[in-house]
């Protein structure tokens, strides 16, 4: 057994086993969290949320999909329709791939390489075109203007973004995933790095077109901005891609600034339980953040949007990173680069 | 075998789409095949070994500079019938610049050899153990650094210009200071009046604005006239 998976076959077998082995358990997570949001919003808001399909509603995820499903998917006459109908797809894909890096636990990634912060970072600006394309080749005002919106958006905050990445690298001294994870040993980043933590989850809200900051997508102004032309199943491609991404910086928060799969202080009784149980807890922890401030933060206004990535996090991300690399300089506690 | 068999799709693909870039009748699937271009271009260095040359060109061209391009080329109006027009007006003397050029090109490459000693004679020799992001790192910021820090310079020159030349502020936009406003209490804003019931607050001499906010400095005169500033401000 051992020496088929040597083989080209069975190395193709083994990876594919590994994607499923992710994917299932991920695509769960989606159809959960929907769930879930609906249930934290509810319960904030001093209401019941979905509790008719199945024992305390549970069932919910299964019934929208379905009807999801069944729908009639409808592309307009104006549209570009093989743009129209690629966007949804790359959307919900790039959310996919990104996870092919992700260490659950010391080693388990499907791909641990060397560059994984980096790669993690170029999926992530990908996940623009989803939308700028579906916003052009639907041929509609609104579309276009959500498009318009989301670029200017997504653009801005992966500058600072990738300034509090770099910060967290020079700390670390590599690039690889598992290599951060294992540096926090000692501290998480959270601690040190503190108010980077706090702008890096912002960002992160900015990113995945998140409340406060869902501007692409106002319903009071531009209708749903960028997908209001798509039905169906296409739309739900854009629903899933858009929870799936919410996971996906969730779990980079949880890497970068939250010791991944580490128990804390890796003191005794919490390092019992095994750590995909920790990165999972903790990735369920920033996600309760991402719904508790969709129900607590009113729209924020474009400008002010723009003034908030541009003037404040831009000049205090690189600020701070100057600062640490300063002290990390002085202090002669850069890590040995191997 | 499998190596082999990736770089012929990837360049393959990336000649198509290259050709497309320059053929296709939208821009916008210009600019998309421009797009799949720069992704085989970064599956080609990943071949290679170079992992983050791959990466970087993933983030900085696909990421950042095509989504510009894709931006611009959306907004424009572009008549076709008078881009038609122009390319059958400027064909021979394309057709010629682009003969002679392709025929400079074959009688350059035609004669090019790699120099036998070139790999010993390399500027930079990359050291054994090292992997490439670091190799970058340690030519990029250590032995070129005054080059590197130039060159930076020299963009942060060109932002600047362009920003100059794009600015134009003729002092009429309206800011929010957020600071003033979160400074901004109740006591700043809000005055407490017994009126008479019937009477109007006029009779006892308030006029709106009920008090002046704060204004900077050199406005600071403004606030002693109320019945001036009847009209509300820009609250």
């Amino acid at each position: 057994m051992h020496a088929f998976l040597q083989t080209p076959l069975g190395v193709v077998i083994l990876t594919l086993a590994e994607a499923l082995a992710l994917l299932v358990p991920l695509l769960m997570g989606v159809a959960y969290l929907t769930y879930a949001e609906r249930k934290v919003l509810a319960a904030i808001q001093m209401r019941r949320g979905p509790n008719v399909v199945g024992p305390f509603g549970l069932f919910q995820p299964f019934a929208d999909a379905i009807k999801m499903v069944m729908k009639e998917t409808i592309i307009p006459t104006g549209a570009n329709r093989l743009l129209f109908l690629m966007a949804p797809m790359l959307t919900f894909a790039l959310a996919m791939i990104a996870w092919a890096v992700i260490p659950v636990n010391d080693g388990w990634a499907i791909a641990n390489i060397n560059v994984g912060v980096l790669y993690l970072f170029a999926i992530s600006s990908l996940g623009v075109y989803g939308v700028i394309i579906a916003g052009w080749a639907s041929n509609s005002k609104y579309a276009f203007l959500g498009a318009l919106r989301s670029a200017a958006q997504m653009v801005s905050y992966e500058v600072s973004m990738g300034f509090i990445m770099v910060t967290v690298l020079i700390c670390v001294g590599s690039l690889n995933l598992n290599d951060i994870v294992m540096a926090q040993r000692t501290v998480w980043f959270c601690v040190p790095l503190f108010p980077m933590f706090i702008m890096f989850f912002i960002s992160t809200l900015a990113e995945t077109n998140r409340s406060p900051f869902d501007l692409p997508e106002g319903e009071s102004e531009i209708v749903a901005g960028f997908f209001v032309e798509y039905s169906a199943m296409s739309f739900a491609l854009f629903f899933l891609g858009e929870y799936a991404n919410m996971i996906l910086m969730s779990a980079m928060t949880t890497i970068l600034f939250l010791g991944g799969w580490l128990a804390p202080f890796g003191l005794e009784p919490f390092t019992w339980i095994p750590g995909p149980i920790w990165f999972i807890a903790k990735v369920m922890v920033v996600l309760f953040g991402f719904l508790w401030v969709r129900a607590t933060f009113p729209r924020y206004r474009y400008d002010q949007l723009m003034r908030l990535g541009w003037k404040v996090f831009l000049p205090l991300s690189l600020g701070y990173l100057v600062l640490v690399a300063g002290v990390l300089l002085v202090m002669g506690w850069l890590p040995h680069v191997a | 075998m499998i190596a082999a068999l990736a770089f012929y799709v990837f360049a393959a693909i990336l000649l198509v789409s290259a050709g497309m870039v320059v053929s296709a009748r939208n821009p916008v699937h210009s600019v998309l095949f421009l797009i799949l271009a720069f992704f085989n271009a970064a599956a080609l260095f990943l071949l290679a070994g170079a992992e983050f040359l791959a990466m970087i060109l993933v983030i900085v061209y696909v990421g950042a500079v095509a989504v510009l391009f894709l931006f611009v080329v959306m907004m424009l109006d572009i008549n076709f019938a008078q881009l038609r027009e122009g390319f059958q007006r400027y064909l021979p003397v394309g057709a010629t610049i682009g003969v002679v050029l392709l025929a400079e090109l074959v009688v350059v490459l035609g004669g090019w050899r790699f120099a036998p000693e070139a790999t010993s004679l390399r500027f930079a020799p990359t050291q054994a153990g090292l992997h490439n992001t670091a190799q970058l790192g340690r030519l990029i910021y250590t032995d070129y650094i005054l080059l590197f820090q130039a060159s930076g310079l020299i963009l942060l020159v060109a932002m600047i210009g362009a920003i100059v030349l794009t600015l134009r502020d003729k002092g009429a936009s309206r800011r929010q200071s957020i600071a003033r406003q979160v400074a901004r209490g109740p006591a700043d804003t809000l005055v407490m009046v017994d009126v008479r019931s019937g009477a109007g607050v006029g009779e006892i001499g308030i006029l709106r604005p009920l008090v002046d906010e704060p204004e900077p400095a050199g406005d600071a005169h403004a606030g002693h006239d109320h019945a001036g500033h009847g009209h509300g401000g820009h609250h």
